[in-house]
């Protein structure tokens, strides 16, 4: 027996029976991981090329507005506050605003309205302007004397914004980009309200449209287990990628310095 | 060789403007070490970054090896850094990149093959030193490490000049000689010029050759360090070798300052000049140390002798200068003693003159501060 069937029996009284209660219409237990699983998949799809759109636009136009800025590399006061108005206006929008807002222009670029590729495109847009600003965020705390170092070894601009700016910040660009994945997986449920396909989908239809509660129940637990995933990958990428984090083989590292440091000393002075 | 010729730089304009560099004129020769000594907001940062580059004069020329360096356009500029390698104060590593790669930045700017790269890598770490260290990343190493880092990479494009920017500043004593010899070692292996900017004026005594002090823009004092050591009127010089307090004489004796003024003076001066003066000398207070191979130093001696005149002449002869410090019964009351004569004006140095020093760090942060805001 489900646990929705067990809750639905325990609360309904005969007033309160309705939208709780397993109705004949509902998906079969059975039946839901061949609807779900491949909903999972599509949004899967649909998030990993829309996070590869973001990556591949966001990055440098984040690194493009943080040197356009006063300080920057190539300093531009009014290109600055143009692209930074764009994107702030991009931020702006709530999703399902943005989202249809923008149909015209999805309808342009894919040739329809419905379906995962019309939902790549909005989606493509909120998440360029979030990691936009997170790219700069990230560069921003990068030490500008790291800047200075890279200018006097003879480094061009496009090198030093690779190794001193980018470079030193991708511990901050992977946490940053995990929220941006968490935010684009939100996203992907909100798009399913225009027919996108994936997990966001089947939760409207069948969960929403239809009261289908076990089918609701499945996509809440898919969801929350697709987030805690890419967190936890993205905790241990931002680990890997920090050398003064402290990990077991930072530890291992240090007993192996502090042997070496007793061998030279040893050879330095014989008994 | 460096040759900066009328540099200025001046921060804003009209009425705002804030001459940050005053026409300044200097040369650090082939293998040699030239200090730049002053107080914070002197404008030493500012010419640090005038010389390597990265801020452009506003009038004036930077010269290496001939070539002016402050007329080229931005890309020409590129290039030119790559003749000029810097030291940056300690946060200069990434910290990402372990020391090996660290040194290989440069070369990697340049596109140098990976195999030519690991081998002039390998050569740097072993010349500062560090060839056990190379997988290590900066947060692993001592700060007197990182800085070798630093230096290896600041060499790796092979310049002719080579510019420390604080390099020294904040690292504890056992590193600060380390580097400094390491400097040194580097000057006479490779004959590089060296432009040492610090604000620690012992720093200097240990590494520089030649040393100039800057204050709000302007050269004031510059000369050989032996030199200034030995010109007992020279501020700098009092400066670079403060004397400590002295201990006080017998109530019939004068209190003199003797300090070696020339090369000659011989080990046993002190036995000569009572012999010469007939009187006995009662040594009272003496720092005598050598530079660069060079004896140096300063003595408080209490004498008999009447005769001013007389011990002034005496003093010459064996090479050295002597100055009646005031009078006895002031130094007697006095805790700085001996050092009566040394440096009062220089704020930096002689931490007993409270008064010039509180103004003079003031007048600094002031000047930082606009210096910052321009």
């Amino acid at each position: 027996m489900s646990a929705t069937v067990f809750a639905g029996a325990l609360f309904a009284g005969p007033v309160l029976a309705g939208p709780l209660r397993a109705n004949a219409n509902d998906v079969p237990l059975a039946d839901i991981p061949a609807l779900v699983l491949p909903a999972l998949g599509e949004t899967l799809i649909m998030v990993g090329i829309v996070m590869a759109v973001v990556v591949v636009v966001g990055v440098p136009l984040g690194a493009i507005i943080h040197n356009l800025a006063r300080d920057g590399l190539f300093p531009n006061p009014s290109l600055h506050s143009a692209l930074s108005w764009i994107v702030s206006v991009g931020r702006s929008l709530p999703f399902l605003i943005l989202m249809v807002a923008i149909i015209p222009f999805t309808r342009l670029l894919t040739g329809t309205n419905i379906g995962i590729a019309a939902a790549v495109v909005p989606m493509s847009v909120a998440g360029i302007a979030f990691f936009t600003r997170i790219v700069e965020n990230s560069l921003r705390s990068v030490p500008p004397s790291l800047v200075k170092v890279a200018k006097s070894s003879g480094g061009s601009s496009f090198q030093i914004i690779r190794t001193a700016q980018l470079g030193e910040a991708v511990p901050s660009l992977i946490g940053g980009l995990t929220i941006n994945t968490i935010a684009m997986i939100e996203y992907s449920a909100i798009a399913g309200t225009i027919g996108a396909g994936g997990i966001g989908y089947v939760a409207i239809t069948y969960g929403y449209q239809r009261f289908d509660n076990q089918v609701m129940l499945a996509t809440i637990i898919i969801l929350v287990a697709l987030v805690a995933a890419v967190q936890v990958i993205g905790d241990a990428l931002v680990r890997l990628t920090t050398p003064h984090s402290s990990t077991a083989s930072d530890r291992r590292f240090a007993r192996k310095v502090a042997r070496l440091d007793i061998e030279s000393a040893n050879a330095a002075s014989p008994v | 060789m460096i040759t900066l010729e009328k540099l200025t730089k001046v921060y804003g304009h009209g009425e705002n403007a804030v001459t940050v560099l005053d026409n300044l004129d200097f040369s650090v020769g082939a293998a040699e070490i030239f200090a730049v000594v002053g107080p914070s907001g002197a404008g030493k940062s500012t010419l640090a970054q005038c010389v390597n580059l990265l801020e452009r004069p506003t009038s004036g020329s930077v010269i290496v090896n001939g070539e002016n360096l402050s007329q080229l356009n931005e890309s020409q500029l590129r290039t030119a850094r790559r003749r000029i390698g810097t030291v940056f104060q300690a946060d200069g590593l990434f910290s990402r990149r372990t020391a090996a790669q660290n040194i290989a930045l440069p070369l990697g700017y340049l596109g140098v093959t990976s195999r030519e790269s690991k081998s002039r890598v390998a050569e740097l770490l072993d010349r500062v030193g560090l060839s056990s260290r190379a997988d290590y990343y900066p947060h692993q190493l001592s700060g007197g490490q990182r800085q070798r880092v630093g230096i290896a990479r600041a060499l790796a494009l092979k310049p002719t000049v080579l510019l420390a920017d604080e390099a020294t500043s904040g690292l504890d004593p056992d590193s600060t000689a380390s580097i400094t010899s390491l400097l040194k070692e580097l000057r006479d292996d490779l004959g590089l010029s060296i432009l040492f900017i610090t604000h620690e004026m012992q720093t200097v005594l240990q590494v520089a050759d030649s040393v100039a002090r800057l204050d709000h823009g302007h050269i004031v004092e510059s000369g050989r360090v032996v030199d200034l050591l030995r010109d007992p009127s020279s501020e700098l010089g009092r400066a670079l070798n403060p004397a400590k307090p002295a201990q006080v004489g017998a109530p019939d004796e004068s209190s003199w300052f003797i300090s070696y003024s020339s090369a000659g003076v011989p080990t046993d001066w002190v036995t000569r000049l009572a012999a010469d003066l007939h009187s006995p000398v009662s040594l009272l207070g003496a720092s005598i140390e050598t530079i660069g191979g060079n004896a140096v130093g300063h003595a408080t001696v209490g004498l008999r002798a009447s005769d001013p005149q007389a011990v002034i002449a005496a003093a010459k002869r064996l090479g050295l200068d002597a100055r009646l410090t005031d009078s006895v019964t002031d130094s007697a009351s006095s805790p700085k003693a001996g050092a009566a004569v040394s440096a009062d004006d220089l704020s930096d140095a002689v931490p007993t003159d409270r008064g010039v020093t509180d103004t003079g760090a003031e007048r600094g942060t002031e000047r930082a501060e606009r210096e910052f805001a321009a």
